[in-house]
């Protein structure tokens, strides 16, 4: 029987996430939202998680030496290689349990979490080659969309036109003036994979993800939209709501692939223009100043539209053709 | 220790005859020359089954190592190897598996840094990562490469030391060259390394622990200081490990090996295969009656200070080979040497001599003239020279 909110709601009531309270995140981030989801879902299914942390916002707030927010068995090696970190605990336990030293009646869960930074940027080669050896492990992208860490600097995560310091929108150009990369094509080129877009602003999607990722035989990725209340310049408690306008508005549709197969999972009936998610948003406030606005929110429109038609698309020609 | 058992083997597969051997849990490792045959024959012996060690073949040094720090945090005995510039890409995963206090043992093969790329035999990588917080070994031979790699193991996972070990044999000259290595009976390995005994091991769910937390400036300093205490306990554990390597083995190590030092007035000091060449030299000069002598050095980090003191004071002149250039200072052996010497009652003259950088040849002459300059006192200690190059 797939978890439903209710269930999970009944197992956590008297019991630990994974995530305690005390950590140091900033009130309305969504990143522990992210975190927590993953967590309860894998224990309620039965499994020990195992957590590895790339270097970023969630990392170093919520492990401030002598506290840790953790529960769970929980590593940060660096930035850029907790795929890689992961992968050798992954490796450790198959090891010990094939040499009999651990207990093989335990179900454990390794899962690594990494920002957009550590993922699409530093972190990608890490993380390619943990996906292509195949290790049994789940991997959750949360995605702010810049190096949030380090004060709202660009990657290759962030929206063209998003003020960030390192790719300001200025006098003679527009901030970052290229398309986010599409790491979930990139991770589903890999193929024997699960590969996933969640937000925390549809949590049964979200858990009904990260249960099939689970229990995938392989690696499996999910990505998490999960806003910066500090530098997206939105309410603190804005961060779900934002996620929300980003499905409507087509910025992050929901879907999944599974060794190829492609499944769009929210079909909204009407969609909102793209400029709704980006006026939502203070992070954009000087782009919506400049003469050229109209022209690069106009990109970004034409730009979710033809990707919503291509995965329906794809939708329709991998059905039942697994590339494995 | 009746039966000898010979085998002809390079010293590549000496390192991965010790770790079949040893039979860690986890390898992780990238081929990079010369290291690659260590990675190339491990290999064979997971895919011909003779050993049960799960092996990550990853796609670069710096996940090779990042993979053996996550192996070894959740409890498993790891290993890796590399070679200059795949210890240069792994080097920050280097100094955070020291700094978590992680009992990895690896094999460096010791080859140039690039510019200009170079694929043979110098110290530069290792003196890279001298102050990363590893134990440091040099071999002169595959021997000594077979037997420091298993002697390696019980260094590093020594509950008082925990700390990671690098064992370092020169590239091609070692790693390539066929010799005669007397290995011990795989029972007599597997009992003296033992069971590795994991501290806090991530696969324990019932007692969680955090690997890896942000360690402001309230806390970090005395980690740091931790680490430093545990070398010394690195240093003061050794004698005790290389006491009983040599019951199972009839070989003795130490932090130092003096060789024809009793009555030498001339020393010279030197890590890794040179040594060996330096030994002929000096039995070829101690036939025409000269007065010399050598002390190779095993044991680099922790660097063992009272060893030196010990048998370099009182010499009339002491020359310090290195096959490694500090730009801008004193070569990182010559210093060390020169810096222990610094307290001695009677300091020796000295001399720093840097030699065989990118593979070059270290030919007997050479090292016959930096004696003949030591006996003739004929040494500055504030001038770098240099054996066989062209200038």
């Amino acid at each position: 029987m797939p978890l439903t909110m209710k269930k999970l709601a009944e197992v956590f009531t008297d019991r630990e996430t994974g995530l305690t309270q005390g950590h140091r995140m900033c009130p309305g981030c969504a990143a522990p939202m992210t975190v927590k989801i993953v967590l309860m879902v894998a224990k309620a299914l039965g499994y020990e998680p195992v957590i590895g942390f790339a270097t970023g916002c969630m990392e170093v707030s919520s492990t401030i030496f002598p506290f840790t927010s953790w529960s769970v068995p929980y590593i940060h090696n660096a930035f850029e290689n907790v795929a890689a970190t992961i992968s050798g605990v992954e490796t450790a336990y198959r090891a010990l349990k094939k040499a009999g030293k651990i207990p093989s009646d335990k179900k454990y869960a390794f899962i690594a979490f990494g920002g957009d930074g550590g993922t699409y940027d530093i972190g990608l080669q890490a993380l390619s080659g943990a996906l292509e050896r195949g290790h049994k492990m789940l991997y959750v992208l949360y995605d702010n969309e810049g190096y949030m860490n380090t004060g709202n600097q660009r990657s290759g995560s962030t929206p063209p036109g998003a003020d960030t310091t390192t790719a300001p929108v200025g006098k003679a150009v527009a901030g970052k003036l290229q398309l986010k990369k599409n790491i979930v094509e990139i991770v589903a080129a890999h193929e024997n994979v699960y590969a996933a877009t969640v937000t925390p602003g549809e949590p049964m999607d979200f858990i009904n993800k990260v249960e099939k990722a689970l229990q995938f035989d392989g690696p499996a990725f999910i990505a998490s939209l999960s806003p910066c209340v500090r530098f997206w310049r939105i309410d603190e408690n804005k961060s779900v709501d934002i996620t929300k306008l980003a499905v409507q508005t087509k910025y992050w549709p929901l879907y999944e692939v599974e060794r190829g197969v492609y499944r769009v999972t929210r079909k909204p009936t009407s969609f909102k223009p793209v400029a709704e998610f980006v006026k939502a948003q203070g992070r954009f406030r000087l782009l919506l100043q400049r003469p050229d606005a109209e022209q690069i929110i106009n990109e970004l429109q034409n730009y979710v539209d033809r990707r919503w038609e291509r995965l329906l698309a794809f939708e329709e020609a991998t059905k039942d053709k697994p590339v494995r | 220790m009746e039966t000898k058992n010979l085998m002809a083997i390079t010293g590549a597969e000496a390192a991965a005859y010790a770790m079949k051997q040893i039979e860690p849990d986890v390898v992780a490792a990238y081929p990079i020359t010369p290291q690659t045959p260590i990675v190339e024959y491990f290999a064979k012996y997971v895919a011909d089954g003779e050993v049960r060690t799960e092996m990550i073949p990853v796609e670069s040094e710096h996940s090779a190592m990042s993979a053996v720090v996550g192996a070894a945090a959740a409890g498993a005995r790891a290993m890796t190897a590399t070679s200059a510039q795949g210890l240069a890409l792994m080097s920050e995963i280097v100094y955070i598996a020291s700094s978590l206090r992680l009992p990895i043992v690896m094999g460096l093969v010791n080859r140039a840094l690039s510019a200009p790329i170079n694929i043979h035999c110098d110290h530069s990588d290792a003196m890279m990562v001298r102050d990363s917080g590893w134990i440091q070994l040099f071999c002169e031979d595959a021997q000594e490469v077979y037997d420091l790699t298993i002697l390696a193991v019980r260094l590093a996972e020594h509950d008082d030391v925990r700390l990671p070990v690098m064992v370092n044999q020169d590239g091609f000259i070692i790693s390539h060259g066929v010799e005669p290595v007397e290995v011990l009976p795989d029972d007599v390995v597997k009992k003296f390394v033992g069971e590795l005994k994991p501290i806090y091991p991530l696969l324990d769910t019932d007692h969680p622990v955090t690997y890896g937390a942000l360690d402001l400036y309230d806390y970090y300093f005395e980690h740091k200081r931790q680490q430093i205490e545990a070398m010394k306990h690195a240093y003061r554990v050794f004698p005790q490990i290389a006491e009983e390597f040599y019951k199972i083995s009839g070989r003795k190590y130490d932090y130092v090996e003096p060789y024809r030092m009793e009555d030498a007035e001339y020393v010279m000091v030197a890590l890794g295969s040179s040594n060996g060449t330096i030994k002929d030299v000096v039995d070829e000069m101690r036939s025409e009656g000269k007065k010399v002598g050598l002390l190779k050095i095993w044991m680099f980090r922790p660097f063992p200070k009272p060893e030196i003191q010990r048998y370099l004071t009182a010499r009339k002149a002491v020359v310090v080979l290195d096959r490694a250039a500090s730009f801008g200072a004193e070569a990182p052996l010559y210093e060390a040497v020169k810096s222990a010497l610094y307290e001695v009652a009677v300091r020796p003259l000295m001399g720093s001599f840097v030699y065989g950088l990118g593979g070059r040849d270290l030919k007997p002459e050479h090292v016959r003239y930096a004696f003949e300059r030591a006996m003739a006192l004929d040494l500055v200690a504030d001038r770098e020279e240099y054996l066989g190059l062209r200038e």
